[in-house]
């Protein structure tokens, strides 16, 4: 009894721990991580993170504020990782690999 | 309207050729910048005579002219406008300033024709002039003050006029600052009036000036009116700041004629005959004043008696003259202390002008033991030098006769006055005739000891017309105010001087005047005293200096520790040195050193330090590596997040 009702119920809970989880990962990825790509990808992880507590609120409470947020979230992500995949490809083309201190050159 | 177009036009004509003078200062035409600068003061001439002709034709108890040009400064209590005021007292010296002046800067074309900065000369002699307008014509001691320390600048600049000699230099800084000593003074007493009658105006000042003599030495007035007199001492180089004026010699001679004898120097005078009933009211002051003058007046001229420049003879001269006319204010006699700033304007700018014709004509030499028997090669400037001695020994019917016999005959009778003021006085009128024709013996006169590479020769005409002009008037510039006793046997000439003058002067309180009596007799008496002892020590000196040589020298020889002081000008610039200067340079020396150096300096180093080794430490922070960036925004978020968790 204790055990089915362990796994078979799924809660809020778990989502939100799910949800910590990949923001966590995503954060330790942006910080030590130094290719580009991965920092980028490692965004993309934290963004959709959020996006799953959003949806797991949504579901618990009965309504959509949540889900419609998530597509607002989604369609920001697209769009930044289209400037963020420009710039990848301009320092690419500048130094021929895209490691992150190359923007330490932008310092003044 | 009119009157304030005239003062306007009287004021900025000297402005005017300042500016112009002022910009092309590189020119070294000393045509071109002469002319401008003559012109210019005498436009401020004419000026001054329409006004005086206007002044003329008002009634006598108004006779006051004002142009309210600006409201200046206007704060609380104090309000000061850019007013000035043509009455009896400033409408005498606008004649003499401009008169004066015009004819110098006649005579500066001539002597000034061979140097290098003649135009920046002209220039500093406009703007003195312009300054000094302004010091007689303001209406209020500010204004005044304005002009005071504007002829205090030009006298700076002109003394140091050849500033690459490094004495002349000094001398033109020894001038400055001694007399900021005295302004210092003068602005406690502006002080002192203003916090005393809430005005400085010099109308509403003297309309307040209390009817009942002051007796404290403490009273308002009686400070005030010291502190304005400490500040009359410097600028007219009275005790004991007047150790200045013989320094300043070192300008070129017509400005020691226009500033340094004739009327910047007077301007202590002015200033107190300006404010007399608020002096009349302090009479403790008045006998500070008194004795000063007199004390000056002896003292400059005995070291006058030892002196072998020609100028530094004039120069003590020009300090006795001056203690005269303080003797006189500070007596009761503002009318003939005026009368005698006006007779020493016209005498000794002739003979300072004079004397420059002499080192003109002798290439720069100013010591008479190397001249002698000039009166041939220079006619007019001896006859004119003349006039002017005969003027200030007090030869009877000459302008300095009326004048001094005046204040001798005010120091004894008035009811300030003292017999002791009276014999310093005589022996100083002894003492001035005394060394002045030894002057004109050793100079003109006997025998010539002129170097025999030098060839005198008489000036140009630029500058004997105003030695004759100046000649002239001191002659006859007396008649206008012959003293009562001797009107008597001139046929009742009236005095016309005192009748100008009566509205503006205050006479010492009626119950004072009463308590002396004085005759007729008694007058001719001293006058016969003085006058006589003058001119025996005129011809004793006249024997000494050009036949009996050996008498001097055996008297110098047997007298040589008061020949000694007196050589050493009674060694009073060391005293100041030792007493006063020294100590003070040593103690600014040790401030220096000990507070600045290691207190305030050292403070702002480590001041400095602490910022830029802070900056260094915070710097790292800031390296413009990203991730680290996110990493103190991750830490951030934790820290905020841990709190807000565990509270």
């Amino acid at each position: 009894m204790l055990e089915t009702s362990m796994f078979s119920e799924i809660g809020l809970n778990h989502y939100l721990v799910l949800s910590a989880l990949l923001f966590t990962i995503g954060m330790a990825g942006i910080l030590l991580r130094r290719n580009l790509i991965v920092v980028l990808m490692s965004i993309e992880l934290m963004l959709n993170a959020v996006n799953i507590s959003f949806v797991a609120f949504s579901k618990y409470n009965m309504n959509s504020e949540g889900q419609v947020m998530v597509f607002f979230v989604m369609t920001i992500a697209a769009a930044e990782a289209a400037v963020g995949l420009a710039i990848i490809v301009s320092i690419f083309k500048r130094f021929k690999e895209v490691n992150i201190r190359f923007f330490e050159h932008l310092k003044g | 309207m009119d009157h304030q177009i005239l003062i306007a036009v009287l004021l900025l004509s000297p402005l005017l050729g300042f500016l112009i003078n002022g910009f092309r200062f590189r020119s070294q035409s000393y045509v071109i910048a002469g002319t401008v600068a003559t012109l210019a003061v005498t436009v401020s001439f004419v000026c001054s005579i329409l006004l005086f002709i206007e002044l003329l034709a008002l009634p006598a108890e108004s006779r006051r002219i004002t142009a309210h040009f600006f409201e200046w400064i206007n704060l609380g209590d104090l309000n000061i406008n850019a007013a000035f005021v043509v009455d009896q007292i400033s409408s005498i010296m606008l004649l003499i300033i401009t008169g004066v002046g015009a004819l110098i800067h006649l005579f500066s074309i001539g002597y000034m024709h061979h140097d290098k900065g003649v135009t920046k000369y002209f220039s500093y002699l406009n703007f003195f002039v312009f300054n000094m307008l302004i010091l007689v014509l303001g209406d209020s001691l500010v204004t005044m003050f304005v002009g005071w320390e504007g002829v205090g600048l030009c006298s700076y600049l002109l003394i140091g006029f050849w500033f690459s000699d490094s004495a002349k230099a000094a001398a033109g800084m020894k001038a400055f600052i001694t007399n900021r000593v005295g302004d210092a003074a003068f602005l406690l007493g502006m002080f002192i009036l203003f916090m005393t009658f809430g005005t400085l105006n010099f109308y509403e000042l003297n309309a307040l000036a209390p009817t009942t003599m002051e007796a404290s030495w403490l009273g308002a007035v009686t400070l005030a009116t010291l502190m304005l007199f400490i500040g009359a001492t410097g600028k007219s180089a009275q005790i004991p700041l007047y150790v200045w004026l013989p320094d300043a010699m070192a300008g070129p001679t017509p400005v020691s004629a226009l500033i340094h004898a004739a009327t910047m120097v007077t301007a202590g005078v002015y200033m107190i005959i300006r404010l007399n009933p608020m002096f009349v009211a302090a009479p403790n002051t008045m006998m500070v004043i008194a004795i000063v003058g007199a004390a000056t007046a002896v003292m400059a001229a005995t070291i006058g008696v030892v002196q072998n420049d020609i100028k530094k003879v004039l120069a003590y001269s020009t300090v006795s003259q001056l203690g005269y006319m303080f003797l006189a204010v500070g007596v009761g006699a503002f009318g003939a202390g005026m009368m005698h700033l006006m007779t020493h304007a016209f005498f000794k700018a002739l003979m300072f002008l004079g004397s420059g014709s002499v080192i003109h004509a002798m290439h720069e030499e100013q010591d008479i033991r190397k001249m002698g028997g000039l009166r041939k090669y220079l006619p007019v400037t001896h006859f004119t030098f003349i006039l002017g001695w005969l003027a200030i020994i007090g030869f009877p019917f000459f302008s300095g006769f009326f004048s001094k016999d005046e204040i001798l005959w005010q120091s004894f009778s008035s009811p300030r006055g003292h017999t002791l003021l009276w014999v310093a006085g005589a022996l100083g009128a002894v003492l001035t005739a005394f060394y002045m024709t030894r002057l004109m013996a050793l100079t003109f006169w006997g025998k010539s000891r002129v170097d025999k590479n030098i060839h005198p020769h008489e000036s140009p005409w630029t500058m004997t017309v105003p030695l004759i002009i100046l000649g002239i008037l001191s002659v006859i510039s007396g008649f206008i105010g012959v003293p009562h006793a001797i009107a008597e046997f001139m046929g009742h000439i009236p005095n016309y001087w005192q009748q100008w003058l009566a509205p503006v002067i205050r006479p010492l309180p009626i119950e004072e005047l009463q308590s002396v009596t004085h005759t007729l007799s008694e007058e001719y008496m001293l006058m016969g005293i003085s006058v006589f002892l003058a001119m025996c020590s005129a011809i004793f000196a006249y024997v000494v200096y050009t036949k009996k040589k050996h008498i001097a020298e055996n008297t110098a020889q047997s007298l040589k520790p008061i020949y000694n002081l007196l050589d050493n000008k009674y060694y009073v610039d060391e005293i100041y040195f030792g007493a006063i200067i020294n100590p003070l340079v040593k103690q600014s020396r040790n401030l220096w050193y000990y507070i600045d150096v290691n207190v305030i300096d050292r403070m702002t180093h480590v001041a400095s330090d602490v910022a830029t080794n802070g900056g260094k430490l915070v710097k790292t922070l800031q390296n413009g590596n990203m991730q680290q960036y996110a990493m103190y925004v991750s830490l951030g978020l934790i820290i905020v997040l841990s709190y807000v968790l565990m509270r």
